[in-house]
Order: structure tokens, then sequence, then C-alpha cells
């Protein structure tokens, strides 16, 4: 009933809005380069998606305007009090919007289901010294973000961390932030990069990092090149963990009590 | 020994970590999304009882820790060890220094059975059982009759330990006492 209920209000918020639902499909060809992110393969088909950020995106290059997605989505070796290997992604992508843009419709959907709150806006290095890289810059985030209370936009990552997203035109790092809820990582947003020789530079970056960890390469997923070479538009997009939210919404303290079933 | 990776980790397992055998209390993974995950782990150092909080990457991996924990039963004290054998019927026995004994030691009396934490074989830690039966060596005489003014009164005990007891309680009287809290609960005979 509850989780229906949050489903329910994230549907409403969004066609109030006039963004559309999309529905891509879960089992995919290819999967992310992402060296901290392990996709789990399906024999003989793919993999399950770890995001539906690629097919979104050739949606958008196809111009299909404002979209967002409710499902599922997998990442293998991901258990914990706010993990699971399978859990409820929302993911949705607004043309014309900027990050700053894109962080407010955020906090409204947020308002929506924890109820009003304001919200603090935090450039990354005030919370890891721009000094620590890779895995201590990782560990020192992940404690500092730990130790927030309140609602908390993480802004400015550094370039290293852009992933997807474009640089600021200042030099100020990239245009990625990241929604903190009392300590607790609820979303992950950019104002998108579509410049396809740059995203190839970051893939081959990534591949390399995972050949240095001992891991699978994966291989570049043409359609999603194709489809920027072709033009993404001017976009922003987030993506947000659903049973976190359902989890603070209900005070649970593990991710087990949140969901249906256990994997 | 077997080796433990982070995923393994759970409350109870018996790990080596930095020279000292410890036992694993509470194991929370940590991720930021796009970033290495971590385990961060409570361990109790066996030795000294102390707590460690340690941030492990996701998939490292630590030695187990050949530890046990056997009853045995308390034999002498041989003026410099504290001697213990094992209740298994193997009669096997242990010498435990005067610290290993530390916390214990108020309630050592010959025959009573402690629960000593074994590591390599050796002796790290020795536990008194929650509940203890001691005689009264020394304690002023009992008032007849007092059972509800609450009020109490020193009194040593057979292993030299002092503790509070009621004041109808007399020399020579055998009391149950609550190891954690030092409380005497009840008089035995």
């Amino acid at each position: 009933m509850a989780r229906s209920h949050l489903l329910a209000t994230i549907r409403r918020f969004f066609e109030q809005r006039g963004v559309i639902e999309v529905q891509t499909p879960v089992l995919m060809p290819f999967t992310v380069t992402e060296p901290m992110i392990d996709s789990i393969e399906v024999p003989g088909y793919g993999w399950l998606q770890v995001s539906p950020e690629y097919p979104m995106k050739r949606l958008l290059a196809a111009g299909a305007g404002a979209i967002y997605q409710l499902g599922p989505v997998f990442r293998d070796g991901e258990r914990g009090r706010w993990h699971n290997p399978e859990f409820t992604l929302l993911e949705w992508y607004r043309p014309g919007f900027d990050d700053v843009a894109l962080m407010n419709e955020v906090a409204a959907l947020v308002n929506d289901v924890l109820g009003y709150s304001t919200y603090d806006y935090r450039r990354y290095h005030t919370l890891v010294p721009s000094r620590l890289e890779g895995d201590d810059a990782d560990l020192a985030y992940a404690e500092a973000c730990a130790a927030l209370s309140g609602r908390v936009f993480v802004t400015h990552f550094p370039k290293a961390q852009a992933s997807l997203a474009q640089l600021h035109p200042d030099g100020q790092g990239a245009a990625r932030f990241e929604l903190i809820v009392d300590g607790v990582e609820i979303a992950n947003g950019y104002f998108e990069n579509g410049d396809v020789s740059e995203l190839k530079n970051r893939f081959e970056a990534d591949n390399q990092r995972r050949r240095a960890l001992g891991k699978k390469e994966s291989a570049l997923d043409d359609a999603f090149l194709a489809a920027m070479h072709a033009g993404l538009p001017v976009v922003s997009g987030v993506a947000l963990g659903v049973d976190r939210l359902f989890m603070l919404k209900h005070g649970i303290t593990h991710m087990d009590q949140a969901l249906t079933f256990r994997v | 020994m077997a080796v433990y990776s982070t995923n393994e980790f759970k409350s109870g397992l018996k790990v080596m970590l930095e020279g000292d055998p410890c036992s694993i209390l509470e194991n929370e993974f940590v991720k930021p999304g796009k970033g290495q995950a971590f385990n961060r782990v409570k361990f109790r150092n066996l030795k000294t009882g102390r707590v460690w909080e340690r941030t492990i990457k996701s998939g490292d991996q630590l030695p187990g820790a050949d530890v046990v924990e056997a009853e045995m039963e308390y034999l002498y004290h041989d003026g410099e060890f504290y001697n213990f054998m094992k209740t298994d019927g193997s009669f096997e026995q242990v010498a435990a220094s005067e610290d290993l004994v530390r916390d214990a030691k108020d309630w050592l009396k010959e025959q009573d059975k402690f629960q000593v934490t074994l590591w390599n074989d050796q002796p790290i830690s020795v536990t008194a059982p929650n509940f203890v039966e001691l005689e009264i060596t020394d304690c002023e005489p009992g008032i007849k009759g007092d059972t509800a003014t609450g009020a109490t009164k020193p009194a040593t005990l057979a292993t030299g330990a002092t503790v509070r007891v009621p004041l109808f309680v007399n020399q020579g009287d055998v009391i149950r006492i609550d190891t954690r809290t030092r409380e005497y609960m009840s008089r035995v005979k």
C-alpha cells in the first residue's frame, strides 16, 4: 500500500509537469564502462541494465522530449543496509534544463514525498580535500556524506568524476550533482554531455581503469554513440533511488524491510 | 587458516587484524554510487576487549583467527599462573597469567567453570559466569528480621573480593552474586 502510494505520487508529479513515462529494455546487449559498477551478465543475451541511461538518451536524441522511467536496475555485489543487487530507479530527463533547474525539480519531488524542507548546496571540495584522489577521495566522500544532516545537494564534482556530465566553463569541475538526505545518497544528476569524442575518451579511460582493476572491459555501445553523434539536445538528467526514498519516508533502517521479497 | 573476503564478514567471525585476534561485531556496506565500495567494520579486539572501527575496501581479505571459546574448570593458582582444565574430557590444561584473569579474579573459586578464550591454543581471556555462588568469610553479624530496609553492609568472600550484602546475611552463608554488576542476588544456604 505504502509503496503503491509512493509510486502514484511520483507518476502524478510527472503527469502534472508534462513529462511522459517510457519503458526501455531491462536486458541490454551492452553495459556501462563505469569502473566501479559491476553488471550482472545474462549469458547469450548481454547484461541486466545498471540504469536506463543509454536507451533513454537514444530516445532524447530521437526527439522524445521530457521523459521519465520507473523500473528495476541491477548491480552485482551491492548488498547492505542501503543496497540491494536489484533496486528501483527513477530516472528522468529535461530538455532545456541545466543542472540548477533540474536540482530545483528534484527538490520539488522530494518535498512532495518527504514533506517540505530547505536544501543546502555544498561543493564537492568543501567535503573532500582536493589533494585526495581515487579510492582515498571516494572514502573521504562516503564518510563526509554520512555525516551530513538534512537535505544537501553536492555540486561541482572534480573533472575525474565528471562521468557523463558537462564541465563547468569556468573550470570549477563538472556540472554533476548528488542529493544527500540525512547522510544517504538519494540521487545523481548531470547537465548532460553529448560530445561524442569527449564521451569516447571517458569510456576508454574507464576501460583502462577496468583493465588495471582486473575487470572485464565493456564494449562501447555503438547505437548509443551513433545517437550522440546524431545529436543529444541540451538536457539534464537525474537518477533517483526509489527504495531509499521509501526507507527515509517510513523510517526504515534496512533495505531488506523496504523490499517485497529479498533477492 | 582460511582467508575471509569482506563479503563473508559477519558478526561473530574471528579474524586477524593488525596482528591481534578480533571478533567482528558489525559490518556495513558503504558505496558512493559511482565510487569504490567499502565495508565499515567494527571489531572487538579479543586480547584487549577494545572496539576497533576500520574501513576496508570491499573485496579485500583478512586471515581467519584460530580462536575458540572453551568451558574450563579453575584448578589452582601456582604463585604466578592461574591454571584451568578443559571440561570436555581431554583434561587439557592451560596457564593464564594475572592480567588475563583480571576481570574474573574476584570470582575464581576452585572447581568452578569459566569461559576461556583460546587463540592458537593459548588463553587470551577468562570470563566469569554471569552468576557465582561464594561463601562469606567475613562480615558483621546479621540483624535478624531486617529483610525490608534495603540497607547493606560490606562482606568479604572466600575469594577475597568484597561485595555489599543485606544486613540479615551472616558470615558462613553462601550467596549468589551477579558478576556483571557485583550485586547480591540471594542467599543459597
